[in-house]
């Protein structure tokens, strides 16, 4: 496998909330243009890490880098205007605006960056942002309600919702906390194809999932972590057949 | 007809205009057609655009809204005073002094949201109608009031004109625009137009789509790359504009200004304009501040009296009493007509006076094939 650049580092980083070590000594590196899973037992960190990756939270020693910059101390929207986008676990959209308002934000977002006083001129003239939301709609099947209000729609659907507008951004780094959670198999189906589809192009997505279809039909490489330490750190086949990884589900279960 | 949201603005322009230009004939048949009345509804009307744009767009609910009023005022006052009575600087004064302020006032208040921005802003309107009261005295001229004298130096005025005998009037190129004429209407009825256009823009604009998104989530807003400070305080910024025009303007129909113009209860009213015609719809505070500025104006002059005129063809036994309860909702007791009024309509009607046309509207256009495309339709309120 020839070497990629290293697009996303978290470096030592330690989290812990009172006498709860959330995150130990986590050291991990994301290659550029690859999926890679994040898995572990509930509590284990997996959300913690994410947040500290955005900047919702700030890592107690310990850096993220994204792209050869430090991310930590960064506000959360000059993170996202570098690039990195994240897909949150309860949906996070606009619930009283229409589909495709929800998707041209994000989308203004991405052209016209973090603050434009641009009150004299008309959405209607910018057709520009709503292709791109439209065109991102049709991708994951919602277009045919993009005049329906956000908030009627299913939990399902939010999700794919979210999905297009951390899209339309086309970032070069996608979080996603359990994208298919909620999810009817179907849905899920589609999702897995939807976010395969755009393997490869630059963007790279890390995935916190529970659900291991999946997990291994997209992951190129997978980290498992359990109390907060990285157990496990490889491509799929590998961490399948580990027994350290086996002995943290199983064990976890009982 | 519906497809063309360009067009529709334009028409929306087009009868709003027109419907305010008419004001004198239309008003007649309810007796509020004098310019003083009109004028205010006028005023009021642009000081509830405003404070839309910030509450309505933002979620931001402001109490202290007024102070922005009052700085308007004070500041077209000494503009009569010091430069000129010519209106127009009056009220670029009035306005850029309001701006000034509120850039000060909303960096301060926006560092918190829901009910302590709200707290926030109360306590720096109180501040400054304290303040008007006792250290800012020669600014203001305290519990007298900040008026006209002929001692004013008026430099510019004294560089073309013999200055008269008495107190000058304020101007427009020669009009008279204080003292209660058709002028002075007529000059804050085109100033709401405009206003109504600027707001139109900002609602339909980019900006105004950011501001709803804010109001809807403002935390993925931040996580979606915006940085959402600026955005709330340009709306700040530009609800307090509003209010300094207003209260220029109100300075040039009658130029003597006091410190009551700022109190809480001041603020409070025009939150009660926009709950009352419609929180984010573009006519809805218009139309609460005309409704309200009516009763006060017109409700409060009714009294015993005008009820037995009205209500002389019944027998006595049953006049009286229907008279005596009466009374107690006009006059002084307008204010309980206002409250019941405002009560009803919160409760039934939470989208306001807009909400209430749009629902018989929607009673007399359903159609039996296109009752399922209402739901869609209510996406933005639909004016």
């Amino acid at each position: 496998m020839p070497t990629r650049n290293v697009v996303l580092h978290v470096a030592d980083v330690h989290k812990s909330f009172g006498g709860l070590h959330a995150l130990s000594d986590v050291d991990l590196q994301v290659e550029e243009g690859t999926i890679h899973a994040i898995i572990g037992p509930n509590g284990a960190g997996k959300s913690t890490l994410l947040n500290v990756c955005i900047g919702r939270l700030a890592p107690d020693t310990g850096a993220v880098v994204f792209d050869g910059q430090v991310i930590t101390g960064k506000q959360p929207h000059e993170i996202n205007q570098m690039g990195v986008v994240r897909v949150f676990q309860t949906p996070e959209i606009f619930p009283d605006l229409t589909l495709l308002q929800n998707v041209m934000v994000p989308a203004f977002a991405k052209r016209d960056g973090a603050f434009r006083l641009n009150a004299m001129q008309s959405v209607e003239k910018r057709t520009d942002i709503r292709d791109m939301a439209l065109h991102w709609l049709e991708d994951v099947g919602l277009a045919g309600q993009k005049d329906a209000i956000a908030a009627s729609l299913s939990r399902g659907d939010k999700r794919r919702l979210e999905l297009a507008m951390g899209l339309v951004q086309n970032p070069r780094l996608l979080l996603l906390d359990e994208p298919t959670a909620g999810m009817s198999r179907h849905d899920t189906n589609s999702t897995i194809d939807l976010l395969k589809k755009f393997k490869g192009r630059g963007m790279t997505k890390v995935i916190i999932e529970h659900d291991m279809h999946v997990v291994f039909s997209l992951a190129d490489r997978i980290t498992v972590l359990a109390q907060g330490r990285i157990i496990a750190d490889g491509p799929p086949d590998e961490v399948r057949g580990n027994p350290k990884v086996q002995e943290a589900y199983l064990g976890g279960a009982h | 007809m519906f497809n063309n949201p360009a067009r529709n603005d334009w028409m929306l322009l087009a009868g709003f205009s027109a419907v305010i230009l008419c004001l004198p004939i239309l008003l007649e048949p309810i007796g509020a057609a004098y310019p003083a009345l009109m004028q205010k509804f006028c005023i009021f009307g642009i000081f509830a655009i405003g404070f839309n744009i910030l509450f309505g767009l933002t979620g931001y609910l402001s109490f202290g809204h007024a102070a922005f009023l009052g700085v308007g005022s004070y500041a077209a006052v000494w503009s009569f005073k010091l430069f000129t009575m010519n209106a127009i600087p009056a009220i670029v004064m009035a306005v850029f002094f309001a701006a000034a302020f509120a850039v000060v006032v909303g960096y301060v208040c926006l560092r918190r949201s829901g009910i302590y921005f709200s707290i926030l802003t109360l306590a720096f309107a109180q501040m400054c109608y304290n303040l008007a009261y006792s250290v800012l005295t020669p600014l203001t001229n305290g519990e007298t009031g900040l008026q006209l004298t002929l001692n004013d130096p008026r430099v510019v005025d004294g560089l073309f004109f013999e200055p008269s005998a008495g107190l000058p009037r304020v101007d427009l190129f020669g009009l008279p625009i204080s003292g209660g004429g058709y002028a002075g209407f007529y000059l804050c009825a085109i100033t709401l137009i405009v206003c109504f256009y600027i707001a139109m823009r900002i609602f339909r604009s980019p900006f105004g789509m950011m501001l709803r998104a804010i109001k809807s989530n403002q935390n993925r807003m931040r996580y979606t790359g915006f940085n959402t400070r600026p955005y709330l305080l340009a709306a700040f910024v530009i609800s307090g504009m509003y209010a300094g025009l207003a209260g220029g303007l109100m300075a040039a129909t009658d130029p003597l200004v006091g410190a009551e113009r700022m109190q809480w209860t001041a603020s409070g009213e025009v939150v009660l304009m926009t709950i009352l015609g419609g929180v984010g719809t573009l006519v809805g505070p218009v139309l609460g501040a005309a409704v309200i500025k009516y009763f006060e104006n017109i409700f409060s002059s009714f009294d015993d009296h005008a009820l037995h005129g009205v209500l002389g063809f019944l027998p006595n036994s049953i006049e009286n009493p229907i008279v005596s309860f009466l009374s107690l909702f006009v006059g002084d007791g307008w204010n309980l007509t206002l409250g019941v009024v405002f009560m009803l309509i919160v409760i039934f009607l939470p989208g306001g006076i807009m909400e209430g046309l749009r629902r018989i509207w929607n009673l007399f256009n359903r159609r039996p094939g296109n009752r399922d495309a209402m739901p869609v339709a209510q996406t933005q309120p639909a004016e």
